[in-house]
């Protein structure tokens, strides 16, 4: 799932508010594949020219771009993307861009390199690990009443007695690790179960938790 | 060189105060000056534990908000002279204790004592972090059941975040001390068993207190176990705690109160 955004005149004034939302909600657009919806700006190629630079100068990555007009995108750009509605003013899309945008589709989704967080001891009941912005792993245990949130996967090589929340922003391929499950509630990408629905079968099992579409699968690693 | 010492459990009622005044006198009986610190405000009971009570006059708010010298608020026990105690107040509340006032009087004691050992009430409020805050060794007091050792691990995180030690990026030494420990409940799984306890605080064991009368008796009489009857399970067992406390290496054992053929046969008709 990307974002769009969807740039109106006038720019400066658009510009600003964008500033505004990201100054209000650091690291929102980090991470995000974002997709450029030009269609009611109509610029030309050197509008789009600073349109693009001055949202890399704002550490946003375009993915791709929606309703500019064949001729102003050149190699360098974001490939464009129609997401099925017409694109701008041309009815038949260019075949040549048509064609870059399928092969970049698989890599849209695919999150910017990720720092992962090590965590040497144990983590304590009560406390809280968040780190949406990669994998955590834990060479200790983690308590029963504290929880590990992760943007990517969790990896704990002691006991994990309390949560483990993997995939937090969206990111249904993490997995959950650990030598020994006895968790209170696991969840990926959203997606949850608690101690309750799992039963007593993988308990005190090494473990390892992946999403497959909609279902929480439980492994054991030996 | 002093050593602050916090003995702290999170959860109330499993022992604390009894221990601090146990090891305290336990460290006394080696010699070593011991002032055991009530940051119980509001809720005193060491000074009832150690049989002071009715020699309170200051206490550590009077010596926290400069009130009364560090002097008038120590009360020396009577039956060992290097054992002293600050007693806590019982009218006022914890937020009476302001930080540089509790540093300012530990320093104070860092002089004059060797250790300094400060009885943490339950909870993890202010009377709880302000007793840990300046500590340098913990005893976390634990019961083998599983809402002590949860509370006790939330404890624990709280000493290896919010100690002036660990803020300034340093490592507590922590101890668990097991209380309350009824060998015969947990071989029948009705008490999780050390092991299981261990397993779940890794933190090194000081101690297995076992459930006895002693303690109780020992309370009643105003006295720390450890003077009462050093002889009793509980006491051999807290004097063992000391050892390792000091760096010793003790083999650990559960004392039990040896029963003599008398004690076995009417013991097991009463029950």
């Amino acid at each position: 799932m990307a974002l769009v955004l969807a740039p109106e005149v006038p720019l400066r004034d658009w510009l600003e508010d964008l500033d505004a939302v990201s100054e209000r909600s650091p690291g929102f657009f980090t991470g995000r594949p974002i997709i450029a919806d030009v269609s009611s700006l109509k610029p030309s190629k050197s509008e789009l020219k600073f349109l693009l630079a001055a949202f890399k100068m704002r550490n946003i990555r375009i993915i791709g771009l929606e309703g500019a007009a064949p001729e102003n995108v050149d190699a360098e750009m974001p490939p464009q993307i129609n997401g099925g509605k017409p694109a701008g003013d041309i009815d038949v899309p260019d075949a040549a861009n048509a064609a870059v945008a399928a092969a970049s589709a698989p890599f849209a989704d695919a999150p910017v390199p990720e720092k992962s967080l090590l965590i040497e001891g144990s983590v304590r009941s009560g406390q809280s690990i968040l780190h949406p912005e990669g994998d955590v792993t834990v060479l200790g245990s983690v308590a029963s009443g504290s929880e590990i949130v992760a943007g990517g996967s969790i990896h704990i090589y002691g006991s994990l007695r309390g949560r483990a929340i993997a995939g937090c922003t969206g990111n249904g391929k993490a997995r959950i690790f650990c030598r020994k499950f006895e968790a209170e509630l696991i969840a990926i990408d959203g997606l949850y179960k608690t101690a309750d629905d799992l039963g007593g079968k993988f308990l005190g099992q090494p473990v390892q938790v992946n999403l497959d579409g909609d279902s929480i699968i439980l492994k054991t690693l030996d | 060189m002093a050593k602050v010492l916090v003995v702290t459990s999170g959860k109330g009622g499993v022992g604390k105060t009894t221990s601090s005044a146990a090891l305290g006198a336990a460290l006394a009986h080696g010699g070593e000056k011991v002032v055991v610190i009530d940051f119980d405000v509001g809720l005193r009971n060491l000074d009832l534990v150690m049989g002071a009570e009715r020699r309170v006059v200051f206490d550590l708010i009077n010596v926290v908000q400069g009130d009364a010298k560090l002097n008038q608020a120590l009360i020396r026990d009577k039956r060992m002279e290097n054992l002293s105690l600050l007693p806590a107040s019982q009218t006022r509340d914890k937020d009476a204790l302001t930080e540089e006032g509790v540093a300012r009087v530990l320093n104070e004691l860092r002089e004059k004592f060797d250790w300094i050992i400060c009885d943490s009430p339950a909870g993890i409020e202010r009377g709880a972090t302000m007793a840990m805050r300046h500590a340098d060794v913990a005893v976390v007091v634990t019961n083998p059941e599983v809402s002590s050792v949860r509370d006790s691990d939330r404890i624990i995180g709280l000493l290896d975040s919010k100690t002036e030690l660990a803020e300034k990026g340093g490592r507590i030494e922590k101890h668990l001390l097991l209380t309350r420990y009824d060998p015969a409940r947990a071989e029948r799984g009705e008490m999780l068993k050390v092991d299981d306890v261990l397993e779940i605080l890794s933190i090194p064991l000081i101690g297995i207190i076992p459930e006895s009368e002693e303690v109780l008796r020992a309370s009643n009489v105003g006295s720390p176990v450890t003077l009462n009857n050093p002889a009793s399970a509980p006491g051999r067992a807290y004097f063992d705690a000391v050892r390792r406390l000091k760096g010793e290496t003790v083999e650990l054992t559960i004392p039990t109160d040896k029963k003599g053929l008398f004690g076995k046969l009417f013991g097991r008709r009463a029950a």
